[in-house]
């Protein structure tokens, strides 16, 4: 006992789960090893920056997913490991006492902290629709990014609007990135997105200082580079042509491509397919669901559930993503025009074969 | 006495004009091929990769192209001096016939904007043929070029353009290394073409298919390297009525049954190895190209076996002409009707795809026109005889 206490500096979790839990973190990203102890030696910094997460138009889907991460569990990860200074749901005051210490959090580490956004932004007659404290949502994402260090927008309202921005969008809602365009804003898309990849860009940035490689969409490259369809499981059946026609028949019980469902995958950049969610080793497509495009702005909310995605052939540096289909062609039609040129061409020399002997023949009369 | 000059003749005649709306067609084909791809012009596809371009412009059109390479091995390594006449004009078909087979080769490659890469060392996988067979043919290519150069620089044209004198005694200093890399080049690609096959493992007829196979290529190429020089020869001198070399011809023959022999021997011997004889008679498509290939040579064989038929120029150029077509046919035939990748899948070259490949033979044949009119290639009589 006297033993596990001085190992247990971290609340729940040995010193060496936690060094464990930081240098999967950094393979998740893509870094060296020796980048895993550095993220640890951050994240136990007193002085780390905390992170405030303030929350909009949004179903709170990515505070419960986040409260699903079980390496480390969330105790020790609001307690320990981020600093967790502000959530209004997992906040234990409430009301004015909850304002004044983020207000305080706030002017300590101004220009220091993470600000998450979680939901997303009405702006339609003055923000009127989501207000905290008396106060337009808008108004107070425009105040805190001014002073943050760093903002996240978690979610895909938060990211581009999401399920609240989608036709015909009556509160005037839009992503973070849309309010706040002068501003570098990180998104993590997804409904809900893996709490990981939020875990992951937050512990960078307070390990390095500086936020991940981003695409043009704000989203961390480590985790968004690639398609659903890229690493899922059910890839070599769509390649070979063999889909699920419809919900329970022979094909989607034999764990068929989903594609004919109406599966998003090949249009969604996300790594469900590779990280999967709540650290039991599924996600949706597992299930026998379709993705339908969550974190993808245009396809997910948009284009309707079963509705067949439009597949891109955007890259010629990675093999096409179509269907190598069922039926379809296998050559050798003869065409008439060809068997006539194969037998012209035939006729040509022996023809040429023919005349250069017969004139031979007169050549040696002579 | 015969010394080697221009022929003076018109160079556009009507045939030649033919040949020019042949190429200008394959030429339409060619832009579509290289804005749309290989699929709208082609008839090639998953299961046949290789088509007629790869198949017939490439591996045949190198074997007819072997006659320098067949003339070099009996003049220098045996040296045999007395056929030095021929050996211009067969650098020339050779010269051609490899320059054409390696632009093929550029049609045929789906992403041609990536080929370069092949001539980096640092992409190179030394244990492929087919860098081997690319590297080499490229190679040998320039190497063609420069062992004709004698002839290209007594153009006075072209020695105004050049600028430089003594360029005839410049080259004839360097000539015999690229006469030697002339001999070592065409024997590693032309046995490589065949392995490129033996990769092909089941899906080559066992009729075709072969361990042997390099060697039989091989073979296979100097013996239609010899009879093109006797195809071609008897050709361009009953065009030109130029009989002069024909007693050569006579004389060259007498090595080909001996090729032929050995290389029918070996086959069926090795066919009867794998116990694939049965193969023969079966009726479809590889067994019945097996018959018609061999039925060819030994038409070939039996007529230049007896020395007193190879006296006759004409019996002599019936032979050539068919063995050109039956080692041309066991070439083309291993790639393309002996092989048969499964699935279902079948080949046929379209229209388009021929006629590119009849633009790659008429630029072949107008090039040999042209050069033999312009150019000393040709060993004519003595104009003061």
């Amino acid at each position: 006992m006297k033993n596990r206490s001085k190992e247990s500096v971290f609340g729940m979790c040995s010193r060496r789960d936690f060094l464990k839990y930081c240098t999967v973190m950094a393979a998740s990203m893509g870094l060296p090893l020796a980048a895993g102890e550095r993220i640890a030696e951050a994240m136990t910094d007193p002085k780390r920056p905390p992170v405030i997460w303030i929350s909009g138009q949004g179903c709170t889907g990515c505070t419960e997913s986040l409260l699903r991460t079980s390496h480390p569990t969330i105790d020790s990860l609001i307690l320990d490991l981020i600093s967790l200074d502000y959530n209004e749901t997992l906040d234990a005051g409430a009301g004015k006492q909850a304002e004044e210490f983020m207000d305080r959090s706030v002017e300590a580490n101004k220009g220091k902290f993470v600000l998450v956004i979680e939901g997303a932004i009405p702006t339609k007659d003055g923000g009127i629709y989501c207000q905290i404290a008396g106060e337009p949502f808008v108004k107070i994402v425009k105040e805190m990014a001014d002073k943050a260090g760093a903002i996240i927008a978690i979610g895909s309202c938060a990211s581009w609007g999401g399920l609240v921005a989608s036709d015909p969008n009556p509160t005037g809602a839009k992503g973070a990135p849309e309010v706040l365009k002068d501003k570098a804003v990180v998104t993590i898309p997804g409904c809900p997105p893996n709490p990981y990849n939020f875990l992951s860009t937050v512990a960078y940035y307070i390990t390095f200082k500086k936020l991940p490689e981003l695409d043009k969409l704000g989203r961390p490259k480590f985790a968004y580079s690639r398609l659903v369809h890229e690493n899922c499981e059910r890839r070599p059946h769509f390649d070979a042509g063999r889909f699920a026609e419809e919900f329970g028949d022979e094909g989607h019980r034999k764990g068929y491509c989903l594609y004919k469902l109406g599966c998003k995958g090949p249009v969604t950049y996300n790594n469900c397919s590779i990280l999967q969610f709540n650290d039991v080793g599924t996600w949706p497509v597992r299930c026998g669901h379709p993705c339908f495009g969550c974190s993808e702005k245009g396809v997910g909310f948009t284009i309707p559930l079963f509705v067949e995605a439009d597949i891109k052939k955007d890259t010629v540096f990675t093999p096409a993503a179509t269907p190598a289909g069922i039926k379809y062609e296998r050559g050798g039609k003869v065409s008439g025009t060809a068997a006539g040129l194969v037998g012209a061409a035939i006729g040509a020399a022996a023809g040429a074969a023919a005349v250069t002997v017969t004139r031979m023949k007169s050549e040696d009369e002579k | 006495m015969s010394e080697a000059r221009p022929l003076s003749s018109r160079v556009i005649t009507v045939p030649f004009i033919l040949g020019v709306i042949v190429i200008l067609l394959a030429g339409i084909f060619l832009l579509k091929r290289f804005i749309y791809g290989l699929g709208s012009v082609s008839g090639m596809n998953d299961g046949y990769p290789w088509g007629l371009w790869i198949a017939y412009d490439v591996n045949v059109g190198t074997a007819f192209a072997c006659g320098g390479y067949a003339m070099a091995i009996l003049i220098y390594i045996f040296n045999k001096g007395e056929y030095t006449p021929l050996l211009k004009p067969a650098i020339l078909t050779s010269m051609l016939g490899y320059t054409l087979a390696a632009v093929s080769i550029f049609f045929d490659i789906g992403r041609y904007w990536n080929m370069f890469n092949i001539f980096m060392p640092w992409h190179m996988n030394f244990h492929s043929p087919m860098l081997e067979v690319a590297v080499c043919i490229a190679s040998y290519v320039v190497v063609l070029w420069i062992e004709f150069s004698p002839v290209l620089v007594k153009n006075p044209g072209v020695r105004r353009m050049l600028k430089v004198e003594d360029i005839e005694e410049k080259l004839n200093k360097v000539l015999f290394i690229f006469v030697a890399l002339g001999m070592l080049l065409p024997t590693m690609h032309q046995s490589s073409l065949g392995t490129l096959m033996i990769l092909a493992g089941h899906k080559l007829s066992p009729l075709y298919w072969s361990k042997l196979l390099p060697l039989f290529f091989l073979i296979c190429a100097i013996m239609m390297g010899y009879c093109i020089v006797i195809f071609e020869t008897s050709v361009s001198g009953v065009a030109f009525k130029n009989t002069h070399e024909f007693k050569l011809l006579t004389k060259l023959s007498g090595v080909i049954p001996w090729l032929i022999g050995i290389f029918l021997i070996m086959r069926i011997q090795d066919i009867n190895a794998r116990g694939a004889l049965s193969q023969i008679f079966k009726g479809d498509l590889p067994g019945n190209m097996f018959l018609i290939e061999t039925f060819l040579l030994l038409i070939g064989l039996i007529i230049l076996w007896k020395p007193e038929n190879r006296t006759n120029v004409k019996k002599v150029f019936i032979a050539a002409f068919c063995v050109l077509l039956g080692a041309g046919l066991y070439r083309f035939d291993t790639y393309i009707c002996g092989f048969n990748p499964g699935n279902g899948w079948h080949y046929f070259p379209t229209a388009p795809e021929l006629i590119i490949t009849f633009g790659v033979i008429s630029v072949e044949i107008l090039g040999y026109l042209y050069v033999v009119k312009r150019f000393p290639v040709l060993a004519l009589p003595s104009k003061n005889k």
